[in-house]
């Protein structure tokens, strides 16, 4: 339509790529373990639905944040016009803490330095209008999660260049591929901005290493450009060889007060690690007061809700529930990663070894028809038609090389979990159809009484968007 | 500066403004802020301006009536705080519209998870209800092309993304909400190209004004936006000029886009008319131009929960700004509550009533109180703040006298109020002043405060008439103000706070 902006008529926001498409499929038949037992089981959605038990009973603890009252008062008023950019300062607060001790308090965040956004998704689009102009490129390691595609750049004008992850090495980041990546821009004519990584890392699911962040650092700083960790799964690591996070880095080189200190800008959300996606809680976080300042007042498009605030800030100063919620999650997650891992090993079928996130980033290459992402496209369009399971193909995370799978666990029950891997296993041994749902009804009869409460309850939409990481 | 500021200041584009200050920057600052992009080294966020002095000397000295009954008066916040009490008492009493509650509790996990930007069904029905509600059910809103927004700030920054490319420009009828510089231009690269609207008609938009803005636009025009009812002035379109509207745009192929935030906020014989009505009477309209923002941060007094809705009559366009709105959801928690309060019929009528009344109260209070005191103001039915007009009271009739006017009105009547050149008016001497913010008696205050300025430029120009009998020379309506300690305060003052301070009704302890 020639009425409408280039934006708008274009494709930048990515949602014609298959990992959507997998999603629609879902939606047109989704998994219900009474109403629908032979529909498909949505493994392509990063959410923690493991711990939102921990969270409700808080709620039953501290009514008079629930009920928006201070001292016995309603403050529901003030909430309902507090709208000032800066954000509740008990909250900024409580949110920095929160992040302190997600590392271990190995590093401090300051509350002056913390901007909040509607959502990780604003957070990294707002640090692009605010570091890059239209034109300019970041470098993002692949495989990367499909949503920066419209994040980064969509309304932005902004570029992402492949920094080329492989798996002869885990897919870790190196300093020929930084480099490679950095000519690569030059040839497309593009100034490159800075770099960001995820880390733990969206599909791996592994923590960033030290060498790897030394790299990181050793090179934005000779480029002199910056770097942005986007970190929304820090709360997730559930192994003791934990999260790193470029911050303690900074203050191991003491690079702290630097030029280079100033260019490492961090992103936040509790989406994943306390699994409130609704709730659109984003976080920027920077050591350069034109970047603090330039953010906050771009985040008027984007503030969060004055009431989520509130409960937010009840919630996370509350230290007792904090510490208990994070150790309790980290066990929860484990505990879904390892019945994964295992019951994909059972059929033949490796994981790249992770120690943190919601996913697995699996490994299929030896049932590709041949190497090629046309062969993965075949495979996965088989694992979402015909064995029912909705997974992330690699190629939908720019991964270069085919045959890798993200699959997500924690959202949904253990039950559900079992079943999907009865159905992998059958897909991999090879039976007909007819026999696989036979047995799978078996399967489902002989299982143990399922309490209610672990069920997940799904609201239906049509064309739903997958706001998932 | 000021009046400079006011004549290019919408036709410059804003990476030329940007590049500037980009000048400064490098030259000021080190190396580093090369490193940003121009959009965040330069004023596009439009909060250098002089203007944000007011604020600075409200946050420095608030009034409180017991606390700092010499504060300065909030008079520059155009929020509706009458009706806070009927919303306390009602989320008091439905427990069940909090996810928090034990009543509520057993829905929290599934509004927690919940990040779909086709928003809550219910949420969508709720509001589409309401807007149906607040245009006397004159009109029906499909709760499909209901599409959320990070406030009516994000739906309107969202509608540009949609319709413009960078550089294009948008038609806007001065005087306007001073934040369409920001909201429209910053970070898409829309310019706003000013259709001048005056006085001597109580500056209604004629035709004839929005051709001759559109013919000497010297960037390409995709629409035109009308804040109705309208920020600053209060007032309400009336049916044909609606219609012309419609029809300009239509003829010229270009998109209408009407700001509907203060809908409810009439008061008195006056009527809201929709656009969403006027196209129902207007069979070949171009319904894929058309375009409806709302907010209920102005009729329902809840700026805080970040509640802004694009309405449009474009599929295409909801299906985009729909995906844009990933970048400004509104909370699921705050869909939920707002869901299950704007079903409440009862309540809502109820609130609709008693907020409209309330508004007309206060209006009358203010405006009699003005009349009283001679002084002037435009007739108009709706929005929480009325369009003052102390023209007679500036020295030489431009804006560098109503800065000077203003400067006193904030520091010695320590009234915070709006200039018009604040607001792109194209004539110096009209001031925005809110009245929905405050309590009755912080509203006597400032009508006493009125009152004494008045009766002390009274004397003054007495002084002066006896100065000037005995030169036998006519006496002047211009009047001089001599009132001793001016402050000045350094333009471009970049005040360290958001613009929009907490609320001076309730001083929050949160």
């Amino acid at each position: 339509m020639g009425i409408l902006s280039r934006k708008a008529t274009c494709n930048t926001h990515g949602q014609d790529s298959s990992y959507f498409l997998g999603w629609e499929e879902y939606e047109k038949n989704p998994y219900d373990e009474v109403k629908n037992p032979d529909g498909i089981i949505q493994m392509g959605l990063a959410e923690n639905q493991l711990s939102f038990d921990l969270i409700e009973s808080w709620l039953a603890k501290n009514p008079e944040a629930a009920n928006f009252e201070r001292e016995g008062q309603s403050i529901f008023r003030e909430l309902a016009l507090f709208q000032d950019y800066h954000g509740l300062p008990s909250f900024k607060n409580a949110m920095a803490d929160f992040m302190s001790e997600n590392r271990g308090n190995r590093v401090s965040f300051d509350p002056k330095k913390l901007v909040l956004t509607a959502g990780a998704t604003s957070a990294n689009e707002t640090l692009m209008f605010c570091l890059a102009d239209p034109g300019d490129a970041f470098l993002l390691p692949t495989p990367y999660y499909p949503g920066f595609d419209r994040d980064l750049k969509w309304r932005t004008g902004v570029e992402i260049v492949p920094i080329q992850c492989t798996s002869a090495n885990g897919f870790r980041i190196t300093k020929s591929a930084l480099e490679e990546a950095y000519k690569q821009a030059q040839k497309l004519n593009l100034k490159v901005k800075g770099v960001l990584i995820t880390n733990p890392s969206n599909p791996l699911g592994t923590t960033t290493t030290r060498t790897e962040l030394n790299r990181l650092l050793d090179f934005v700083s000779r480029k002199n450009i910056h770097l942005i960790s986007d970190e929304i799964y820090s709360g997730t690591v559930f192994t003791s060889t934990g999260f790193i996070s470029v911050l303690e880095v900074l203050k191991e080189k003491k690079l702290e007060n630097t030029d280079v200190s100033k260019r490492v800008h961090i992103v936040y959300s509790l989406s994943k690690d306390l699994g409130l996606p609704g709730f659109r809680v984003g976080v920027i976080y920077s050591n350069d007061d034109i970047v603090v300042a330039a953010a906050t007042k771009m985040s008027s498009f984007g503030l969060i809700s004055s009431q989520t605030q509130y409960l937010l800030s009840a919630l996370l100063s509350d230290k007792n529930f904090t510490k208990n919620y994070l150790k309790e999650n980290q066990i929860r997650l484990k505990n879904r990663h390892d019945k994964l891992v295992s019951g994909l090993e059972a059929v033949g079928i490796e994981c790249l070894k992770s120690n943190a996130g919601l996913f697995c980033w699996v490994d299929m290459r030896h049932l590709l028809r041949s190497n090629t992402f046309e062969a993965e496209i075949e495979l996965w369009k088989k694992i979402v038609y015909e064995v029912k399971l909705n997974i992330s193909p690699g190629s939908s995370c720019h991964c270069n090389e085919p045959g890798w799978f993200r699959v997500c666990f924690a959202n949904m029950s253990e039950e559900t979990l079992k079943v999907a891997l009865i159905r992998l296993k059958m897909f991999v041994d090879g039976p007909s159809s007819t026999t696989r749902s036979q047995s799978e009804h078996q399967r489902l009869k002989t299982l143990t009484k399922m309490k209610v409460s672990n069920w997940v309850l799904r609201l239906s939409f049509q064309d739903r968007e997958p706001e998932e990481r | 500066k000021s009046q400079q500021n006011n004549n290019n200041y919408n036709l410059l584009n804003p990476f030329e403004e940007t590049r500037g200050a980009k000048m400064v920057a490098l030259t000021a600052e080190k190396q580093d802020h090369n490193l940003l992009s121009r959009m965040a080294a330069g004023d596009g966020h439009g909060e250098n301006s002089a203007y944000f002095d007011g604020w600075k000397a409200y946050e420095e000295n608030p009034f409180h009536p017991i606390d700092r009954p010499d504060g300065v008066i909030q008079m520059g916040l155009a929020e509706n705080q009458l009706c806070g009490d009927l919303m306390r008492k009602w989320v008091l009493e439905h427990p069940e519209a909090s996810i928090c509650t034990a009543e509520g509790v057993n829905q929290f996990s599934d509004i927690a998870i919940f990040q779909d930007y086709h928003g809550l069904p219910e949420f969508r029905q709720a509001v589409a209800k309401f807007m149906e509600k607040t245009r006397n059910n004159k009109v029906k809103f499909d709760p499909d092309r209901i599409v959320m927004s990070g406030g009516a700030t994000g739906a309107h920054e969202t509608v540009a993304f949609c319709l413009a490319n960078p550089g294009d420009g948008f038609l806007v009828p001065t005087p306007y909400y001073p934040g369409f510089d920001r909201d429209l231009r910053w970070r898409t690269g829309v310019n706003l190209v000013p259709v001048t609207c005056h006085s001597s008609n109580g500056f209604k938009i004629t035709v004839e004004a929005l051709d001759a803005a559109y013919e000497n636009a010297r960037v390409p025009v995709k629409g035109l936006l009308i804040t109705n009812p309208s920020n600053p002035l209060g007032t309400t379109l009336d049916r044909d000029c609606l219609k012309s509207l419609v029809k300009f745009t239509n003829d010229k192929g270009i998109h209408l886009i009407a700001d509907e935030i203060y809908a409810a906020t009439t008061f008195g014989e006056s009527e809201f008319i929709s656009v969403a009505e006027v196209i129902e009477e207007i069979p070949d309209c171009n319904r894929d131009l058309i375009h409806i923002v709302y907010s209920l941060s102005k009729d329902m007094g809840l700026p805080g929960l970040r509640i802004g809705i694009i309405y449009s009559y474009n599929n295409r366009v909801v299906q985009i700004a729909r995906k844009m709105s990933s970048f400004g959801l509104v909370s699921s928690q705050t869909q939920h509550l707002i869901a299950k309060m704007l079903s409440d019929k009862d309540f809502v009528d109820e609130f609709i009533r008693k907020s409209k009344l309330r508004l007309a109260e206060r209006h009358a209070e203010l405006t009699t109180g003005l009349d009283g005191l001679g002084i002037g103001w435009l007739k108009a039915g709706a929005g929480l703040f009325i369009w003052m007009d102390l023209r007679n009271l500036l020295k030489t009739a431009t804006f560098d006298s109503e800065m000077e006017l203003w400067r006193v009105i904030v520091h010695k009547v320590k009234l915070n109020v709006s200039p018009g050149g604040s607001c792109h008016c194209h004539e110096p001497g009209w001031f925005r002043v809110c009245f929905a913010n405050m309590d009755h008696q912080t509203m006597e205050t400032a009508l006493e405060r009125i009152r004494v300025f008045t009766s002390q430029i009274e004397e003054e120009s007495l002084k002066l008439t006896k100065q000037m009998a005995k030169k036998k020379k006519c006496w002047q309506s211009s009047l001089r103000l001599s009132f001793k300690d001016t402050r000045r305060f350094e333009e471009g003052f970049f005040s360290p706070h958001s613009p929009v301070p907490p609320s001076p009704l309730v001083r929050a302890q949160i």
